[in-house]
């Protein structure tokens, strides 16, 4: 079955640990758990496939597993508290996971954090929408809360009632 | 009756709680850190709670994906520091406070928040970190300066409570706190956050503006925080700086108005935008004197 769609997919480079992907993911998810018992660690080492097989997971999950594609693992259900076990297991640091997962090196991974992270200017949407959230912004401009206010008031997508409708107004 | 006299919010990045662990607190990257909650330290010093509520999340420790509660409260009588894969911190098993826990889970169940209760409970970096930054290092044999009453929010899988939901929530602890027959000062702690993202290929995104104006608003405006839907937290502060909604837990338990006594803030520590403020109620000033004789004359009025 095809994955629901969601408001959320639009953010880019982000894969959502939803529901859907927390029960299709409870295989990799604890199989990562298990790596917490050095024994586990061992057996593991020992016969990756072999030690795999009694978490049930899919194929795919498998391969993503066996080949460290930590941003297929995400993909497939694995959430990253989990799957940051199998990298430590590895004997990898977080920051190289999360250079992993950003496709450059530890190096360059590091100095960006050290220069203030990665910019959300750019990098809030799939689609385009890269307007800042009106829930925020009026502050983060500098501006006057009062402004800020009339701002939002303006828009009445902001009900909580209407949450459902406006989400789906977003995305047009 | 018990009150809540103040509220800390707090980052809890675990590579904190690593470079406490190592002795890494001097280097340069670490002491900017740190050095931004001494006067915090010093703070806690003065107030010296009775009890601490320490409001987290577990980080795939103490709970896996078998159980997923979304409100989990800490009723046992101490709290362990879970193993989180390389023995467990050093810190000292946290004394919790169970009178005061089961009463608050019986006035917030009623009060229609349907709690989780924890007779048996180990905490994770998610709490002992924030701990550390507001209690200093204490060795693991000798003991915490207060007992906590850890309360876990599932913001690992999507979709955590709202923020207007948490927001409620720190309401009802607030009624529940103050409906206690003992003469307690209880601080209250939102841990997590600020913006961070550490999974898939954004990871790293950090975003100090959207940071700035929710610690601008937590104080005078919170109102306006409620109202921010989870995508909103994602989109601008990360997949996982939607912690940030545990905040609102702590702020829903302060008055409307309150005092923001302290703030810092610092990029990065390890992937993480690390936050800090301490807000206190205006009441806080109150003595013990003057709390006894309003009672005194509230207990007439009603009488």
């Amino acid at each position: 079955m095809a994955r629901e769609q969601h408001d959320y997919d639009d953010i880019p480079g982000t894969f959502v640990f939803d529901a859907e992907r927390s029960r299709q993911g409870y295989g990799i998810n604890m199989f990562c758990m298990s790596l917490m018992k050095e024994e586990n660690r061992r057996a593991f080492k020992a016969n990756e496939a072999e030690y795999l097989k009694q978490f049930k997971l899919t194929p795919e999950q498998t391969e993503a597993v066996l080949k460290r594609d930590y941003n297929r693992m995400l993909e497939l259900g694995g959430n990253i508290y989990f799957t940051a076990k199998l990298g430590a297991a590895d004997g990898h640091s977080f920051q190289h996971l999360a250079a992993v997962m950003t496709g450059s090196s530890q190096q360059d991974y590091a100095a960006m954090m050290l220069g203030g992270g990665r910019n959300v200017e750019g990098n809030r949407s799939r689609t385009g929408n890269n307007t800042p959230s009106k829930f925020l912004s009026g502050a983060a401009a500098g501006k006057k809360p009062k402004a800020a206010k009339q701002k939002s008031k303006t828009k009445t997508k902001i009900k909580p009632k209407a949450k459902s409708k406006s989400r789906s107004e977003k995305r047009k | 009756m018990a009150r809540i006299i103040a509220g800390v919010g707090s980052s809890h990045v675990p590579a904190i709680g690593a470079a406490l662990d190592n002795g890494k607190t001097e280097e340069p990257y670490w002491k900017r850190v740190f050095s931004g909650f001494e006067k915090s330290q010093a703070w806690m010093r003065e107030t010296k709670p009775d009890v601490a509520i320490v409001v987290y999340n577990d980080h795939a420790s103490a709970f896996s994906v078998d159980m997923i509660p979304t409100f989990a409260l800490g009723c046992a009588p101490e709290f362990p520091p879970a193993d989180e894969g390389w023995g467990p911190r050093p810190v000292p098993v946290a004394k919790g406070h169970p009178a005061l826990a089961s009463h608050i889970a019986q006035s917030v169940i009623l009060d229609e928040f349907d709690l989780t209760i924890c007779n048996k409970m180990e905490i994770d970096h998610g709490m002992t970190v924030p701990m550390n930054l507001l209690f200093g290092k204490i060795d693991k044999d000798s003991h915490w300066p207060c007992p906590v009453i850890p309360l876990a929010v599932n913001v690992v899988m999507y979709p955590p409570p709202t923020g207007h939901r948490c927001f409620m929530l720190g309401k009802a602890i607030r009624r529940a706190v103050e409906s206690y027959p003992d003469d307690l000062r209880v601080v209250i702690f939102g841990t997590g956050g600020l913006s961070h993202q550490i999974s898939g290929p954004r990871a790293g995104l950090i975003n100090s503006k959207w940071d700035k104006a929710f610690l601008d608003n937590l104080t005078k405006d919170p109102q306006k925080l409620v109202k921010i839907p989870h995508l909103d937290y994602m989109r601008e502060a990360g997949a996982e700086g939607i912690e940030m909604v545990m905040w609102l837990i702590m702020r829903g338990a302060l008055d409307d108005k309150v005092d923001e006594v302290y703030r810092f803030y610092t990029v990065p520590a390890s992937n993480t935008a690390v936050g800090h403020i301490i807000l206190e109620n205006r009441k806080k000033a109150a003595t013990k004197h003057k709390r006894a004789a309003a009672r005194a004359k509230t207990h007439r009025i009603h009488s």
